[in-house]
C-alpha cells in the first residue's frame, strides 16, 4: 500500500474539501437509493413467486404468462440500471474524481 | 466415431490450447502483481469475459438448464438471482475495491484496521467459501464424466477428478492470474457460442415461436401450466410457509452473495483502473444476462424435445439435460451424425466450464493464503515478492491436492447444497465486512472480525442443523436426524446476523481513526494512490496511450 507513506492529514484535507464532498454526495445519492430500489424490485418478484402464483400464472400472450414477463423484466431492469449507472458515472463522477486527483497529485509532489 | 471419442478429442484440444496459453502467460509472470492480478493489464472487455467465465459454473450451465427441464419456471427464478446480484457488485463494490485494494478481499478490509486479526478472518472465510464451491464442482465433474463419457466405475471417476485437479493446479501454479484469466476468456467464448448455437437450433425448430416452445414443454412435462409458473421445486405448496420463506432465503443469498465471493472480487484487480473495472462488470452483466436467457430456452427446449422421463433416467438432478437436448435437436435437424457432433461439442464445453471455474477458485484461495495468512499474519509483512509468490504456488498445489482428495471421498454424495452455502457465507460474512469498511466511518477491527466470523459461523451452523444435512431423504446423511432449523438456505437469518454482528462489534470497540477513514474514502472514490498496472508489456492487454488516461500516469507516491 504505497499511499501509507502519505501523511493521512493530506487525505483529511481532501476529504473536507467541497469538491470531494460533492463527489461523495453525488455517488451516494445515486447508488444507495438505486440499490434499495433494485433489491426491493427483486424481492417483490420473489415474494410474488411464492405467494401470488395465481396472478403470476395469468396468461398474457399465448403461453407467455405474467411470471415469465416479470422474470424478463428483471433482466431488462438489470441491464437498464447497469447502463444508466455507467452513463451517470462517466458524466457526473469521473470528471470530478479526475479533478480532485490531479489537484492532489500536484500537492504531494 | 462415437460422441465419447469426439468429446474427448475436443476436450483435449481445449486442454492443449489453454495449457499453451498458460505457459506463454507464465513467461510474463514475474512478480506478485503478475501472479495475483495478471499485472493489472487486462482490458475491461477481456476481464468482462473472464468474469463470465469465472461465474458461469457447471452448476449454472448444466444445473439451471436441468432444473428448468425438470421443474420448469423455478430454474429461471434461480438464474435471475445470479444476475441481479451483479448490480451490487457494479454499484457498490467493483470500482471502490479496485481503487483501494491490492490483491485480495482482505486488502480492503485491513486498510484501516489492525491487519492481523482482520486478515486472519478474511483468509479463513475466503478459503472456506472457495473450498465449498470447489468441492461441489469437483464432485460434479466426476458425475458428469460418468454420464457423458460413459465412465461408470468408481476408479474411472476418481481418475477423472484427479485429471481435472492436476490440470487446475497446472493452470494456477504455472500461469497465475494471467494464465487463469485466459482460460476463463477461452471458456466463456466457447460456452457462449455453444449455448447460442443450441438455442438458435431449438428456436428454429419452433419457428422462433417462444409461446409454442413453452406450450410444448408444459405438455411434455405432464404438469401443464404449473410448469410455467413458480412452485414446482422451491417453496412448493406441500412445503407450506417454510418452503416459501426458504425461497426468499435462497433469493437473498444469491443476490447478496456474488459481491462477496472471493474468486469474483479478485477479478477487479486485473484491470489497470477503476473505470476498466466498471467496464468489465458491465460486460460481465451483458454476457451473464444473455447466457441465462439462453439457458431458459435450453431448459424448456430439453423439457419439450427430450422429455423429463428420459432426462431423469440419465441423471436424477437433470444435469445432463443440456447435452441431451443438443443431441436431440441436432438429430432432428441434421440427422444422427449432427446429433452426435452437437452432443460431443456441448459435453466438451461442459468440461471446459468445470475446469475454468475450479482454476479460478484455486487461485482465489491460494492468493488469500499466501498474501493474507502467510505474508501478513505469519510473517507480519516481512517477506519478499518472490517468496510470497512461491508460497502462493505451493498453496495452490496443496489446496488442489486437498480438493482432489475431498472430491474423491465425496463422490456420489449430494453436495449440490455447497454452492448455495458458499453464496450464503459470502453474503453473511464477507459482504457486510466489505460494505461497512467502504461506507461506515465508525467501522473498526472488532466490527470486521465479528461480521466475518458471525456471518460464517451462523451460516455454517444453520446448514449443519438443516434438512440438507440430516433428517430428509435427500440429505447428506439421510439416515440421521439432528435437524432443527427448518430452512435449507440459511441466508434469511445469517445475513442479518452478519450485518448485526458487524454493527455491534464495531460499536463495542472504541477503536477509530478519522485519518484512516479519510484515506480509504478519498482513495476509493477518486483513485488517488490506486495500485498501478505493471510497466512491462501487457498480455494482449489495454492499449496505453500516455497522457490520455490520467489514471495511468505514474503515481506520485
Amino acid at each position: 500500500m504505497t499511499a501509507r507513506q502519505h501523511d493521512s492529514s493530506v487525505y483529511e484535507e481532501i476529504q473536507a474539501g467541497e469538491q470531494f464532498q460533492e463527489l461523495k454526495r453525488r455517488f451516494r445519492a445515486w447508488a444507495f437509493p438505486m440499490t434499495a430500489a433494485f433489491l426491493g424490485w427483486y424481492l417483490l418478484y420473489v415474494v410474488l413467486s411464492g405467494w401470488a402464483r395465481d396472478f403470476m400464472g395469468t396468461k398474457v400472450l399465448g403461453n407467455i404468462n405474467v411470471a415469465l414477463i416479470f422474470g424478463l423484466l428483471q433482466f431488462v431492469s438489470t441491464f437498464g440500471i447497469a447502463w444508466a449507472y455507467s452513463r451517470f458515472a462517466e458524466k457526473k463522477l469521473d470528471p470530478l474524481a479526475d479533478e480532485i486527483r490531479h489537484q492532489a497529485e500536484g500537492k504531494t509532489e | 466415431m462415437s460422441h465419447q471419442t469426439l468429446s474427448t478429442i475436443l476436450f483435449l484440444l481445449f486442454v492443449a490450447g489453454t495449457l499453451g496459453i498458460t505457459f506463454w502467460a507464465s513467461r510474463n509472470t514475474k512478480d506478485a502483481t503478475d501472479f495475483y492480478a495478471g499485472g493489472r493489464s487486462f482490458s475491461g472487455v477481456q476481464n468482462g469475459l473472464a468474469i463470465g467465465g469465472d461465474y458461469m459454473s457447471a452448476a449454472s450451465f448444466l444445473g439451471i438448464a436441468g432444473i428448468i427441464a425438470l421443474s420448469g419456471y423455478d430454474g429461471f427464478l434461480y438464474s435471475i438471482g445470479f444476475l441481479v446480484a451483479w448490480l451490487v457488485a457494479l454499484l457498490l463494490v467493483a470500482e471502490l475495491m479496485r481503487n483501494s485494494g491490492k490483491f485480495t478481499m482482505a486488502d480492503v478490509l485491513a486498510f484501516r484496521m489492525s491487519p492481523r486479526p482482520v486478515r486472519t478472518a478474511a483468509g479463513v472465510s475466503t478459503i472456506t467459501v472457495s473450498i465449498f464451491y470447489l468441492l461441489a464442482q469437483m464432485v460434479g465433474a466426476g458425475a458428469l464424466v460418468g454420464l457423458l463419457l460413459g465412465v461408470t466405475s468408481p476408479a474411472g471417476k476418481a481418475l477423472t477428478i484427479v485429471g481435472v485437479g492436476v490440470l487446475m493446479i497446472v493452470y494456477v501454479v504455472v500461469g497465475g492470474m494471467k494464465g487463469t484469466t485466459w482460460v476463463q476468456i477461452v471458456k466463456a467464448v466457447l460456452l457462449m457460442s455453444g449455448a447460442t448455437l443450441v438455442t438458435l437450433l431449438v428456436l428454429g425448430h419452433y419457428g422462433f415461436n417462444l409461446s409454442g416452445l413453452l406450450g410444448d414443454a408444459a405438455t411434455q412435462s405432464g404438469k401443464g401450466d404449473a410448469f410455467l409458473n413458480a412452485g414446482l421445486k422451491y417453496g412448493t405448496e406441500a412445503q407450506g410457509i417454510a418452503g416459501k420463506i426458504d425461497l426468499i432465503s435462497l433469493g437473498l443469498a444469491l443476490v447478496l452473495g456474488t459481491a462477496g465471493l472471493p474468486h469474483i472480487l479478485i477479478r477487479f484487480y486485473t484491470v489497470p483502473t477503476a473505470r476498466e473495472a466498471r467496464k468489465s462488470v458491465l460486460w460481465g452483466i451483458g454476457i451473464i444476462g444473455v447466457f441465462y436467457l439462453l439457458t431458459l430456452v435450453l431448459g424448456f427446449g430439453a423439457a419439450a424435445l427430450v422429455g423429463g422421463d428420459a432426462i431423469v433416467a440419465q441423471d436424477k438432478a437433470g444435469n445432463t439435460a443440456a447435452p441431451m437436448l443438443a443431441e436431440a435437436v441436432g438429430k432432428a435437424i441434421f440427422g444422427d451424425v449432427g446429433g452426435t457432433i452437437l452432443l460431443a461439442v456441448i459435453a466438451a464445453v461442459a468440461f471446459a466450464t468445470i475446469l475454468a471455474v475450479v482454476a479460478g477458485l484455486t487461485l482465489a484461495s491460494s492468493s488469500s493464503f499466501a498474501h493474507d495468512l502467510y505474508a501478513h499474519v505469519f510473517k507480519r509483512g516481512n517477506v519478499t515478492d518472490k517468496e510470497e509468490v512461491l508460497v502462493a504456488r505451493i498453496s495452490a498445489f496443496v489446496i488442489g491436492a486437498v480438493a482432489i482428495g475431498l472430491g474423491i471421498l465425496a463422490q456420489g454424495q449430494n453436495v449440490a447444497f455447497l454452492v448455495a452455502l458458499a453464496f450464503a457465507v459470502a453474503a453473511s460474512g464477507n459482504l457486510p465486512a466489505i460494505l461497512y469498511s467502504l461506507f461506515w466511518k465508525r467501522f473498526n477491527t472488532a466490527g470486521a472480525v465479528s461480521a466475518i466470523y458471525g456471518g460464517l459461523v451462523s451460516a455454517l451452523v444453520l446448514v449443519v442443523f438443516s434438512p440438507v444435512v440430516s433428517g430428509s431423504a435427500t440429505a447428506l446423511f439421510p439416515d440421521a436426524n439432528f435437524a432443527w432449523f427448518p430452512l435449507s438456505n440459511p441466508g434469511i437469518v445469517s445475513i442479518p446476523l452478519g450485518f448485526l454482528a458487524g454493527f455491534v462489534g464495531a460499536r463495542l470497540s472504541k477503536e477509530y481513526s478519522a485519518g484512516k477513514y479519510a484515506e480509504i474514502e478519498v482513495r476509493s472514490l477518486t483513485g488517488i494512490g490506486a495500485e498501478q498496472a505493471t510497466s512491462h508489456q501487457p498480455v494482449g492487454g489495454v492499449q496505453r496511450q500516455p497522457g490520455t488516461d490520467p489514471e495511468l500516469e505514474p503515481s506520485t507516491d
